[in-house]
């Protein structure tokens, strides 16, 4: 009795205390910059959808390890009998923060607002045909065929009122071409765990806890969201006290912080990976003394430029350790990655000069790596890092370096001989990876295929992946893919990036695979 | 006089037509705006569409005319970043940027004024030669190293002044400003040190060697002859005569200080203009970045317009330039 006593005392007192922590817990939270509007479909964007997802909820969501979780849908699955219809069972007693109730109609509104003309959504919506609401909480969507992988693609597309929407005009994303800004840029109406209390663009936005949330009582109960664009003045905040969070991290301070009392570091990989993207095709390259031939669209030089790499030194001297070094443009998380392919061989400069001779070019030859410098972490480090790697092989690489703006029309346009790019697979899947940067450039594929890699068959393949349901068949078409991809060299990966959330001591946030961390996810000790 | 104004006011306009003119003429090197906004999942086809609408694909000339018909009617369209009209976002941040811009103008004038009669007074004593060397310091360091200096000195090791932003403001009509609160006051130390150093420096230099110059005329050789104190001769005459350069470089720096804040205000994440010019720049945000220099344009305008009538106030010689019809 008297240890039952003592433990329910304990207990209370925990309790309490829990209670205490709980209560009226300000996070004050710095990052590099705003989120670009509150229009949830306007803005295809990490920092918009990191915001966003605060204050609007998502069908599904993504866990800190990139699985699919349900939030809004507690159950999806492919329609009996019709491979080509996914239905959604939605969550009963939601309610969005004016009070209203979430229902089918809702998610018919938002998804069809999401896959309009003018959001930069609509692309992860390109297969949908239709979306029906079957009754209050079942919506099913007709895609134009199989979509096993449809899913995936939803865990930034977020659920607005309908009501709320129709009552200021909100049925179409904002056409700012057309100069016109819409109510849905400052004001948000959603189901979220937090409710906007007020935002001024680019100094400061302060969300307060839903009281009628669905989910459990968050720890944090008040977010200051404060953009700091320098990264030193960033860093400063947090070491002054004026900040607790600190999301952008340079990678030459994270040593500093850790060993800084009062203040520790989360590290965690990034679904983004970096590489070099080559120039393909017979012409000559704009960029080198090779008048008559690219020297780049052979295998073999492709093959010595990798020996010439050392990604290790990179990660060690570049990175300072913040890196993970792949074999395979592709990062952990995404369905097609494999240990395997990950592996990379180690630099063997002997050989790589044997095969440039063997190529045709015993003497090297120059070309021009064009590189951003403000996108990535390090970028134009990583890139200079190249610069003297290859050098060794007598391979002469002038370094173009240009902010991210300049860089990717570069890419986008075809213009560049040898370039420096990084890539996130938001799908988790590498038909992403496929699409975009592996398939043939047309219209609608292989946007950031900048060098104009061309293999029919693989195009095939690839879009083939689109509509294949046998999953196990998908999968070994991928696994042939990424054989053909790496054996030609396609792409010269150099490594993972690995995301650093720093904060004051006393807190934890786990990093989140898309740098999408939830204030939802804190925990105070 | 009138004629004058008027003569001028022609010109600003030419001035403010020709800026916007070159400024088209350069987006077209800055970047591409499109790729920023679309993100990575778009296609081909929906960057072509969307520069389509935006009117990108347009020889700069026809977007320069659209820009000036609508700048005419007051229009200066939406910030591909924020989504917000221009004109609404810069008047927003234009309170934060004149109060520092005033602050540290108040800063460099008392300081330097005040500092360059000293070491114009006491040529040979240890602090001039202290004044002086450190001046020399201040105008060589950059300004970010300047305020990156600072924010560590005073917020992170002392912890006395915040590290960032403008805290506390409150709204007067439109007008939201932070000299109200006791946060705000504070906020407001560092960037605006940071920002008058340069200019602190000038004047001071300025003010010495005009103060020197003056010092050595007959005039003041006169007054001593004649037993005036040496206050009366120091202040009453010889700060006088020294005061009208210092005037006009004031004046023109004021405009340079309020256009040139950029990179104190991205340090100290001081919310005004130019830290939203700084954040346009970055992804090509043509119609603020078109904008913003229109009006860093119209500032140099109208100052220069100023610091004119007020030499022809001040100097009867050219009041009697201009009647000659010179």
């Amino acid at each position: 009795m008297q240890k039952s006593l003592a433990g329910l005392t304990a207990a209370l007192i925990a309790s309490t205390m829990l209670v205490g922590a709980a209560n009226a817990e300000t996070i004050r939270w710095a990052r590099a910059s705003d989120a670009l509007t509150l229009d949830p479909h306007s803005q295809n964007q990490g920092v918009t959808h990191t915001f966003a997802h605060h204050i609007y909820e998502t069908l599904l969501d993504r866990d800190s390890d990139g699985n699919l979780q349900p939030r809004l849908a507690t159950e999806w699955f492919v329609k009996d009998g019709d491979p080509t219809v996914w239905v959604f069972k939605l969550r009963e007693g939601v309610k969005f923060h004016n009070g209203a109730d979430f229902t089918a109609e809702d998610v018919v509104f938002s998804f069809n607002r999401a896959r309009s003309d003018g959001s930069n959504l609509k692309q992860l919506h390109a297969e949908v045909a239709e979306v029906t609401a079957i009754d209050d909480h079942t919506v099913e969507i007709q895609m134009i065929g199989p979509s096993p992988l449809y899913p995936n693609n939803i865990t930034n597309t977020f659920v607005m009122d309908k009501d709320w929407s129709e009552e200021h005009s909100l049925q179409n994303v904002q056409d700012f071409a057309a100069g016109e800004s819409n109510y849905a840029v400052l004001n948000t109406n959603g189901t979220g765990p937090y409710v906007l209390k007020s935002r001024e663009v680019d100094v400061q936005s302060v969300l307060t806890a839903f009281e009628g949330h669905w989910a459990d009582a968050p720890a944090v109960t008040e977010i200051v969201y404060l953009p700091i664009t320098d990264a030193a003045t960033r860093i400063a905040a947090l070491l002054s006290g004026d900040v607790d969070l600190v999301q952008d991290v340079p990678v030459q301070d994270i040593e500093r912080l850790r060993n800084s009392a009062g203040f520790k570091i989360e590290t965690g990989p990034e679904n983004r990976f970096i590489y070099f993207g080559y120039r393909f095709g017979e012409e000559p390259l704009k960029s080198s003394n090779i008048t008559d031939s690219n020297p780049i669209n052979n295998t073999l030089v492709r093959e010595a430029i990798e020996l010439a790499l050392d990604r290790d030194a990179i990660k060690q001297v570049v990175m300072r350790g913040n890196s993970i070094p792949t074999g395979i443009p592709n990062p952990p998380f995404v369905n097609g990655w494999t240990a395997e392919l990950d592996a990379y061989p180690k630099p063997d400069l002997e050989k790589a000069k044997a095969l440039l001779a063997e190529a045709g070019y015993p003497d090297g030859f120059s070309i021009t790596l064009d590189t951003p410098n403000n996108r990535y972490v390090n970028d134009e480090a990583i890139s200079t890092a190249l610069v003297g790697m290859l050098g060794q092989i007598g391979i002469k690489v002038t370094l173009a370096s240009r902010p991210v703006a300049e860089h990717s029309p570069l890419v986008i346009n075809n213009q560049s001989d040898f370039y420096l790019l990084g890539w996130g697979v938001p799908t988790f899947d590498s038909a992403y990876v496929f699409n975009d940067l592996v398939h043939t450039k047309t219209d609608k594929h292989g946007t950031y295929n900048g060098g104009l890699y061309s293999n029919p068959e693989l195009d095939e393949k690839i879009i083939a992946l689109g509509t294949e349901t046998d999953l196990d068949a998908r999968n070994a078409s991928i696994a042939e893919i990424w054989a053909v991809v790496k054996a030609d060299r396609v792409l010269l990966p150099i490594h993972n990036q690995v995301l650093s959330y720093a904060m004051r001591e006393g807190m934890t946030l786990p990093v989140h695979p898309e740098d999408q961390p939830r204030m939802t996810t804190v925990t105070f000790q | 006089m009138l004629a004058f104004v008027v003569r001028r006011l022609l010109q600003s306009v030419i001035v403010m037509l020709v800026v916007a003119f070159i400024a088209f003429l350069v987006f077209r090197y800055v970047g591409d705006p499109v790729t920023s906004m679309l993100g990575q999942d778009s296609t081909i086809a929906d960057h072509e569409e969307l520069r389509e609408r935006l009117g990108l694909n347009q020889p700069f000339y026809i977007q320069f005319y659209h820009f000036v018909t609508n700048a005419l009617q007051g229009q200066f369209g939406i910030s591909y970043r924020l989504q917000q009209p221009v004109a609404k976002l810069i008047m927003e941040r234009l309170p934060a940027t004149i109060e520092l811009a005033l602050a540290s103008a108040t800063i460099a004038l008392v300081g330097g004024v005040v500092m360059g009669i000293y070491t114009a007074l006491r040529p040979r004593a240890f602090t001039s030669g202290v004044i002086m060397t450190a001046s020399l310091i201040g105008v060589s360091l950059p300004t970010f190293l300047i305020g990156i200096g600072l924010i560590y000195v005073f917020a992170v090791e002392l912890k006395v002044l915040p590290s960032f932003g403008r805290g506390t403001v409150t709204d007067i009509g439109w007008w939201r400003t932070g000299l109200l609160t006791e946060s705000g006051l504070r906020s407001l130390i560092l960037p605006a040190i940071t920002l008058s150093l340069f200019q602190l420096t000038l004047i001071m230099r300025l003010v010495r060697a005009e103060m020197l110059e003056v010092l050595r005329t007959d005039y003041i050789r006169f007054a001593r002859a004649r037993g005036l104190s040496t206050r009366a001769i120091n202040f009453g005459h010889a700060l006088r005569n020294t005061m009208v350069p210092v005037i006009t470089i004031t004046g023109l720096q004021l405009g340079s200080v309020i256009a040139f804040a950029i990179i104190t205000e991205t340090v100290f994440q001081w919310p005004g203009v130019g830290s939203l010019f700084v954040n346009s720049v970055q992804v090509v945000d043509v119609p603020v970045m078109a904008a913003y220099l229109v009006f860093v344009a119209l500032v140099f305008v109208v100052i220069n317009l100023f610091v004119d009538i007020l030499y022809f106030i001040v100097d009867p010689r050219l009041r009697d330039g201009v009647r000659s019809g010179k």
